[in-house]
């Protein structure tokens, strides 16, 4: 990390912040609003094709051959694309290159991509689609990962030789085991012991715009691909490799989004094949995938089977944690590499591990393939380790709230497994939900059915591990000045709705002393602008914020240089404020900000500067230990009040006090949006939401009826609570706040279940039918422990 | 996006023209009313019609009125919402209001329209899909293939009749007016249904002009309890709509039906023996009460038609039966978990 990457936590000037810590509409709030804003799909350009898939019908099977020639015989039809014409595979993690934008010899899922044609309408390309005939060999397919994972043959993947050493029997994608400290000890010497299996069923995205790529290939053989990515700069690596073009002749740009929440992080069929069709037919091709398509692409949460057991002494000290995790994949690896490391890797805060051991698998099996999705890898092991810890506390007779601060482990430490903890203001993440839920005076005290839980959890902002190996930087920026007052920002950096736009333009605004309004940005275009690793991994505010902070600065002397050289005094006195430039000592002398851009250009030639961000060394000394390494983590409690229905097993959520340490808050509205939203998100997934594949190898329900999002009525009353610990390092010490508030909401709920029930849920989704179940047991049970675990007695 | 297969659209504007071209086209033709069904299963090749004759243009199909005998006349191309906030219909048929109010969501209740609810195609979780998808499943009886999924080795289509409006009218014994090019019939509602998911309708080729609803008991109560998993947009888990009539706050007559189980709306037998005659709250009330809640839960067995856990949805029909009951005696309906 250079000096150019810490800027500390103040405002740029003496006087506190003018633009940042204030709700400022978001740059594209209007458009957006009004219907002005332009998505990948409002893209039409003259003599445009349009691109339809087929998909196979089989969850797993050879493929023996594809006839194309009726499909191709359509009037209308421009040309048909099968898995031949793009036969080099992909992957967005380098070192698991396994999909193919059209399936060659196999397929893998009911979904998976097989042939695609490229025609004057949709309807005709439609009509082209059902005249292909594929050739299938259906072969025996996995819908239960415990069954793929035991099932050597058939390989849902074929092996190397070295891989199948690896591998061990059935279809594993990947396994990581890690081990830090000593566990066996740990549990040994523990008080209590409490272990227990807990479920996460899978979910998906379900953004409301639909993935969607346009291509054109110009007179100059120049490739323009516009896509509803977050991710431009790999989508562009892996188009230059898939087509065999340099890199240097493709540009990539992400239009208006539409909502991502990690479902748009690969590179996916539709870019390749718009860009191969828009090559061969010498026509702008666009491709607007189905909802049930969406479905089918996914890269949604995965299912995972957690196997937990945690250790702690009678004052409530935990010992030791030891998880045994099941990873269902799906048919391909996608991220597969990073969750199956993070599905261990990212529990070891807010609380203080003195040993930790975890052993997770990753297996294939014959449906959608698995991602990341807001929270990538660590919500599923944070439901199962928040619940676990709840039933410790109610083992020893501690409050919830007393376990958690009791473990924490504090600011500016180590974590068990080598992460470097900045600031954390977890501690008073908890003062806040205690308080703003009136926890004491509820937990315990609340009539039947009805209950307050807690749980709390941490989040990366951003990793310290690029996917492809570089020494480069992860953000870079561009700013550009004109002579009219105006200031453009280009950045690499993906707006997907959640603010990254406006973000630079406040700070540049900020460092500037200018109207956020004389500020624009140009975004995720890699003709453009610098390369950013785009909108993942809650990267985007630390990394590019930084970044930002870094150019704006360099802009800065120069201007103030510039003008102190005019006015011949020391550049100490020189400020930018107001909208304008003027002189600390003499105020009466001042100019616009304009003119003091050109009295800079005169003296100093263009004016423009780059920023950029790179992270420290970070991370454990093993292999694997950069995955998960952040400069900074977020931390976040939740408190949630809710009311069960005991003749209908329905669960109201009637709160959520969602509090958030962001580090500090550079747009209440925005981080509060964002609080809200992952609440709002991890609620779906605890009680409605299901991306079920049933006996069939089918997705259950591939569309907005029948995947059960809430609406705004089954959406509870969600409270912000933003907590400012002041990071040493984020931008003037912000943090993330995308996808940390989510963790906490799936466990809390289910504690709070327990407080309102005396049962515990640990198998997602918790389903009217299933909590009616659970109350029936325990009816059934009489007095017996409603701990439905096994456990050590207390000593 | 899904693409609507080619068809035709005529826009007559009488029902004369209406039965003409219902006569004329037959089997090619299909009506579209508010469309909020119809669109979508098109999309999903469920339909594919040559014509569709659209009824949005056609006079007289959203007039209402009270005939001096007390009789509710309802235009079957009344929307939804128009008919959840009439306040004739809210007084003379309360359950029904209340159904209206819980189809769908807002958006498509301004659409949707009370005929295109009666007469809505049965709904199942193997049938309610795209092309591709019962292509891959290789498709049901119901619709291209030749098996059942719902039932293995079934001979008959099982899937279910999901009209939140039809249990409200079957327990105001309302009459369906439909047209057709030889002139009009009245069919009471309970006679419509047939117990085949395919088609449950004992009408083809017709045009429903109206819904006939009797003149009602000064003391009519009633109410719509409505099972679904979110608190809009879904079709019902479970629908049961309950009527009493109350003299002198004693049951004198009592109907309740309900919806989303199999191919057709069910009356529930015995629910007007086990009320009649006993007064609408106290001891004999609760016992009549736990009658009707066993009752339903013996007459109502929801299978796994439509998506949703089948044994919750059974469980739910006596905790519903109790609380639509409640609600209608207590005039506090619909119930609803939001």
């Amino acid at each position: 990390m250079a000096a150019r990457d810490l800027h500390g936590p103040n405002a740029p000037w003496g006087d506190g912040f003018r633009v940042i810590g204030k709700a400022n509409p978001k740059i594209d709030g209007l458009a957006k609003a009004t219907g002005r804003a332009v998505y990948a799909d409002d893209i039409a350009l003259p003599g445009m094709l349009h691109v339809k898939f087929l998909r196979s019908p089989h969850p797993h099977a050879k493929i023996r051959g594809v006839d194309t020639s009726r499909a191709l015989a359509l009037p209308g039809v421009h040309a048909v694309l099968t898995g031949r014409d793009l036969p080099i595979k992909y992957g967005v993690i380098p070192w698991t290159p396994d999909e193919n934008a059209l399936a060659t010899d196999k397929v893998r899922f009911i979904g998976d991509e097989v042939a695609a044609v490229a025609a004057i309408d949709e309807d005709t390309a439609n009509a082209a689609v059902k005249l292909i005939e594929a050739d299938y060999e259906p072969l025996a397919h996995f819908l239960d990962p415990e069954e793929a994972l035991r099932t050597p043959e058939p390989q849902i993947h074929e092996q190397t030789a070295e891989e199948r050493a690896k591998r061990h029997k059935g279809n594993v994608s990947k396994r990581v085991a890690l081990d830090f400290g000593d566990t066996d000890q740990g549990l040994a010497d523990a008080d209590v012991v409490v272990e227990g299996d807990y479920s996460f069923h899978g979910t998906t995205h379900t953004a409301i715009e639909p993935h969607c790529a346009v291509a054109d290939v110009g007179a100059d053989g120049l490739l323009t691909v516009w896509s509803s990515t977050q991710i431009t700069h790999y989508v562009h690596r892996a188009l230059a490799r898939v087509l065999e073009l340099p890199a240097s002749r493709i540009r990539v740009i992400q239009p208006h989004l539409g909502g991502a929440f990690g479902g748009k992080s690969d590179p996916f069929a539709l870019e390749f094949v718009v860009a191969k069709l828009a090559a061969i037919t010498g026509r702008p091709c666009k491709c607007l995938w189905t909802r049930e398509e969406v479905f089918y692409a996914h890269r949604g949460r995965h299912p995972m089977r957690m196997h937990y057991t945690t250790g702690a002494m009678r004052d409530g000290r935990l010992t030791a944690v030891d998880a045994k995790i099941l990873i269902d994949g799906g048919s391909y690896s996608s991220f597969g590499l990073v969750t199956t490391y993070y599905s261990g890797q990212l529990l070891t805060g807010p609380y203080d591990f003195p040993a930790y051991r975890y052993d997770s698998t990753r297996v294939f099996t014959n449906k959608p393939p698995c991602g990341p999705k807001r929270g990538h890898g660590s919500v599923q092991p944070r439901f199962a380790f928040e619940v676990q810890l709840d039933q410790v506390a109610t083992k020893l007779g501690i409050d919830p709230i007393e376990i958690r601060r009791k473990n924490f482990q504090g600011s500016a430490t180590k974590t068990i497994n080598g992460q470097r903890i900045t600031s954390n203001g977890f501690a008073q993440c908890l003062d806040a939900i205690e308080t703003a839920s009136d926890w004491r005076k509820k937990r315990g005290k609340l009539p039947a059915g009805r209950g307050i839980g807690c749980a709390g959890s941490m989040y990366i902002s951003g990793t310290n591990y690029p996917v492809y190996p570089n020494d480069m930087p992860q953000a870079g920026i561009q700013l550009k000045v004109d002579r009219s007052g105006l200031v453009m920002v280009f950045t690499g950096g993906n707006d997907i709705g959640q603010g990254s736009n406006s973000l630079v333009r406040d700070i540049v605004a900020e460092e500037l002393g200018m109207d956020p309004g004389d500020v624009r940005v140009t975004a995720a275009d890699t003709d453009l602008c610098p390369v950013d690793l785009g909108a993942y991994s809650s990267r985007v505010t630390f990394m590019v914020g930084n970044a930002t902070i870094d150019a704006a600065r360099k802009l800065r002397s120069q201007i103030v240089g510039a003008v102190a050289a005019e006015w011949d005094v020391d550049a100490k006195r020189v400020r930018m404020g107001y909208g304008e430039v003027f002189d600390e000592a003499d105020r009466e002398r001042r100019i616009t900000t304009q003119e003091a851009f050109q009295i800079a250009e005169v003296r100093c030639d263009t004016l423009g500067s780059t920023g950029s961000y790179n992270t420290p060394e970070l991370g454990g000394d093993y292999r694997g230990g950069t995955i998960g390494a952040s400069p900074a983590y977020s931390f976040t409690a939740h408190a949630v009040e809710v009311e069960v229905d005991q003749e209908t097993g329905r669960i109201e959520v009637l709160d959520c006090w969602i509090a958030h340490d962001a580090g500090r808050a550079l747009n209440p509205m925005l981080v509060a949006g964002q609080m809200e939203g992952s609440a709002y998100m991890g609620i779906a997934e605890a009680l409605l939401e299901h991306h079920f594949v049933n006996r069939f190898g089918l997705h259950a329900g591939p569309s907005l009826l029948d995947y059960r999002i809430p609406t705004a009525v089954d959406t509870p009353e969600l409270h912000a609570l933003i907590v400012e610990s002041l990071d040493p390092e984020g931008p003037y010490g912000a943090k993330e706040a995308g996808e940390g508030p989510l963790h906490p909401s799936i466990p809390a709920i289910a504690n709070a279940v327990y407080d309102a029930t005396g049962v515990w849920l640990t198998d997602l989704p918790f389903t009217p039918g299933k909590v009616l179940r659970a109350l029936r047991a325990k009816r059934r049970a009489g007095t017996l422990d409603p701990v439905a675990v096994s456990e050590k007695e207390l000593r | 996006m899904l693409r609507l297969p080619e068809f035709e659209l005529l826009s007559p504007t009488t029902v004369s023209e209406v039965t003409a071209l219902l006569a004329e086209h037959g089997e090619d033709a299909l009506l579209l009313a508010g469309g909020t069904d119809l669109l979508p299963n098109m999309k999903h090749e469920l339909f594919t019609p040559r014509v569709v004759i659209s009824l949005g243009a056609v006079e007289g199909l959203r007039r209402s009125r009270v005939e001096p005998d007390g009789t509710l006349v309802i235009g079957a191309m009344t929307p939804l919402d128009t008919l959840a906030h009439d306040e004739e219909v809210r007084s003379r048929a309360p359950a029904l209001a209340q159904a209206a109010g819980l189809v769908a969501g807002p958006q498509l209740r301004r659409m949707g329209t009370l005929g295109g609810n009666v007469m809505l195609d049965t709904r199942c979780q193997w049938y309610n899909q795209s092309y591709f998808w019962r292509s891959a499943l290789g498709f049901c009886m119901k619709k291209d293939g030749t098996v059942c999924h719902v039932v293995e080795g079934g001979s008959k289509c099982v899937a279910a009749a999901s009209n939140d409006t039809a249990p409200p009218l079957m327990t105001l014994g309302a009459e369906l007016v439909f047209a057709d090019a030889n002139g009009e019939r009245r069919v009471p509602i309970a006679d419509l249904w047939l117990s085949d998911g395919i088609y449950n309708k004992r009408s083809k080729g017709e045009l429903l002009v109206s819904v006939r609803i009797p003149p009602q008991h000064a003391g009519q109560r009633g109410a719509y309890g409505k099972l679904r998993e979110r608190g809009s947009i879904d079709f019902p888990l479970f629908g049961i709509a309950v009527r009493f009539d109350v003299e002198d706050e004693t049951i004198v007559d009592a109907a309740a039906a309900v919806v989303s189980l199999q191919a057709r709306p069910l009356a529930l037998k015995k629910f007007d023996a086990a009320f009649r005659g006993v007064p609408t709250s106290g001891s004999a009330f609760e016992d009549a009460l736990a009658t009707a809640a066993d009752l339903a839960y013996k007459q109502c067995r929801p299978m796994a038609n439509v998506p949703g856990d089948e044994d919750w949805r059974r469980e739910m029909a006596p905790v519903y039966l109790r609380r639509t009951v409640r609600a209608a005696l207590d005039g506090t309906g619909p119930v609803h978990h939001v």
